[in-house]
């Protein structure tokens, strides 16, 4: 299992989500986030009082995935998250100890796992 | 039974003009004079037009993703700066000088001669800044079918251009003379002039601008409802200026104008909440809000012409067409991104049709279709037809002249995405000012 943290323009969600929905990727957490990382501070006035914008706005998402899902997920990140300009994002792969699903008490793989559409007719 | 204070009346209608002209001669002036009351009304009936622009510009703001929140407002702001001047510098004089068929004439340019002189019973320099307002608001009007994708100083040009070569003339067809004043097309305070008028125009602008990167690719909901209802009831407190002020007068007629545009959109309000239920199961905000706005786009033109049972039923039937074709346009490949066509262009056409259907001669003094005169109905929908055309092709030159001169019409695709507020103005709407770091100026 990997936890897979991937820092994307917030211009490209809809696009990477689509993308990981395709690579059948369900379980994701999005995060709003503010960063630096190596773009062109953007220049703003404000009534005389000018700034260097040292932060951008950033999503961050979180994927847990099993390990043959890990390949499939960066690659549906970063073919959907690329503008080719500086500052389109990184994504890391950190290793991950233990997952538990909340709802069945299931451990690791299994919580990792999307749950089919039977369980979830029986969860409904 | 004689009532004494009737007859009184006429006694000094009759008889009192005819000694004053024996008397004074110079007082005859008199009987064009400026009056307190309407002056009052009328500086009043200003400020409220005024502040319609800025409702506008809480009303197409709170629509738009945050991202464009300041370049949509600004759209608006800044026609107060720009249509307001060139109104006073040749568009005044463009659409109320001379007697051409199409265009006034230049003889009033830099307000020559506009003074404090009486107009009618207000002084002129009240009624060129009363009909100023209308100018500001019709230009901002347009900016909500190119949101998002327009750069700002093609934008500017646009409705300098365009107010002087569209919107003045037009003024001038329906209330100065003009050709369709002369057919006797009923327009009390811009059905046609103002709102089909900007709706044709958004028209072309959005089929010549194209759609947004985003559309249609990922939904682009309002991110401030709560300011798109502000906007709507601002609007709706300014047009008791616009239609009540078109009076000119504080008197009956105004009253109409005003009491028409009070019960006309809450009837719109009704059908499309109604209309809103029985499509999607619930009434929403937005809807409610775009009714306030359709049904005071359908009053406009027959404010001063019907009674308020009438205007109910304008703004009652007013609500079908709009409806359905801003359900259509949202899923076809139009984006007018703010409805302005749907709003302005069909509420407007819809109002100054009903206008030829509901007209009441002992209120405006032109009877419509219910009172025996289909003709009047005909010479409103010549009058929408013309205005339309004119203002659609017109728009379309206008725009493309623009963008050949300026190197085009958008800004680069990956700008457009990450949002106009920062290309175009260099401000955030929402800025938090973490990480922002001063920039001082060296000595």
């Amino acid at each position: 299992m990997k936890l897979i943290k991937a820092i994307i323009r917030p211009e490209k969600l809809s696009d990477v989500l689509k993308a990981l929905y395709q690579a059948d990727v369900e379980g994701v957490t999005v995060n709003r986030v503010q960063g630096h990382g190596g773009e062109t501070e953007g220049v703003e006035t404000y009534r005389g009082t000018t700034v260097k914008m040292g932060l951008t706005d950033k999503i961050m998402l979180d994927i847990g995935v099993s390990d043959s899902f890990v390949e499939v997920t960066v690659n549906a990140i970063l073919n959907s998250a690329r503008t080719g300009g500086v500052g389109d994002g990184k994504v890391f792969v950190f290793p991950i100890e233990s997952v538990y699903r909340i709802r069945t008490g299931e451990k690791d793989e299994r919580a990792v796992t999307p749950i089919t559409e039977e369980t979830n007719q029986t969860a409904i | 039974m004689i009532n004494t204070g009737k007859l009184a009346g006429w006694a000094a209608r009759l008889v009192l003009p005819g000694l004053v002209l024996l008397l004074a001669p110079e007082l005859v002036e008199a009987q064009d004079a400026i009056d307190s009351g309407d002056t009052a009304w009328m500086l009043t009936s200003t400020a409220l037009v005024l502040l319609m622009t800025a409702g506008l510009a809480f009303f197409y703001g709170g629509l738009v993703p945050s991202k464009n929140v300041l370049n949509t407002m600004m759209m608006s702001f800044v026609a107060f700066g720009v249509a307001g001047v060139l109104w006073a510098v040749a568009g005044y004089s463009i659409a109320f000088g001379g007697d051409g068929q199409y265009f006034g004439d230049l003889s009033m340019a830099l307000l020559n001669g506009v003074g404090t002189e009486a107009s009618g019973t207000i002084p002129h320099i009240l009624f060129m800044g009363f009909q100023g307002t209308f100018a500001i608001i019709t230009a901002a009007l347009i900016s909500g079918a190119v949101v998002g994708r327009m750069k700002f100083g093609g934008y500017i040009a646009f409705i300098a251009i365009w107010g002087l070569v569209v919107y003045a003339p037009v003024v001038h067809w329906v209330w100065s003379g003009g050709w369709l004043a002369g057919m006797g097309a009923l327009d009390f305070a811009g059905g046609t002039v103002v709102h089909v008028n900007a709706g044709a125009a958004a028209l072309a602008a959005a089929i010549v601008l194209k759609p947004r990167q985003d559309y249609g690719v990922r939904a682009m909901l309002p991110h401030n409802v709560p300011f798109v209802l502000l906007g709507a009831g601002l609007l709706w407190f300014g047009w008791f200026g616009f239609n009540g002020g078109s009076a000119l007068a504080a008197d009956g007629l105004g009253a109409t104008g005003a009491v028409t545009t009070m019960f006309a959109p809450g009837a719109t309000v009704v059908v499309w909440a109604l209309l809103d239920h029985f499509t999607t199961g619930k009434t929403t905000a937005v809807g409610l809000a775009t009714a306030i706005v359709v049904g005071l786009v359908a009053i406009t033109p027959a404010s001063g012409f019907v009674t308020p049972i009438f205007a109910i039923a304008i703004g009652a039937i007013a609500a079908f067409p709009s409806y359905y074709f801003i359900k259509w346009r949202t899923s076809s490949s139009l984006d007018d991104s703010l409805d302005v066509f749907g709003a302005h262009g069909i509420g407007g056409a819809v109002g100054a049709i009903l206008t030829g259907v509901f007209a009441v001669e002992a209120i405006g003094g032109t009877a419509g279709l219910i009172e025996g005169n289909p003709g009047q109905v005909l010479t409103q929908v010549i009058a929408i037809l013309g205005v339309l055309a004119y203002s659609f092709i017109a728009t379309v030159v206008i725009l493309k002249v623009i963008g050949a001169v300026s190197g085009g019409l958008r800004p680069a695709a990956d700008l457009e995405l990450r949002g106009m507020d920062g290309i175009a103005h260099g401000e955030e709407g929402y800025a938090t000012g973490d990480g922002a770091v001063l920039i001082l100026e060296d000595e």
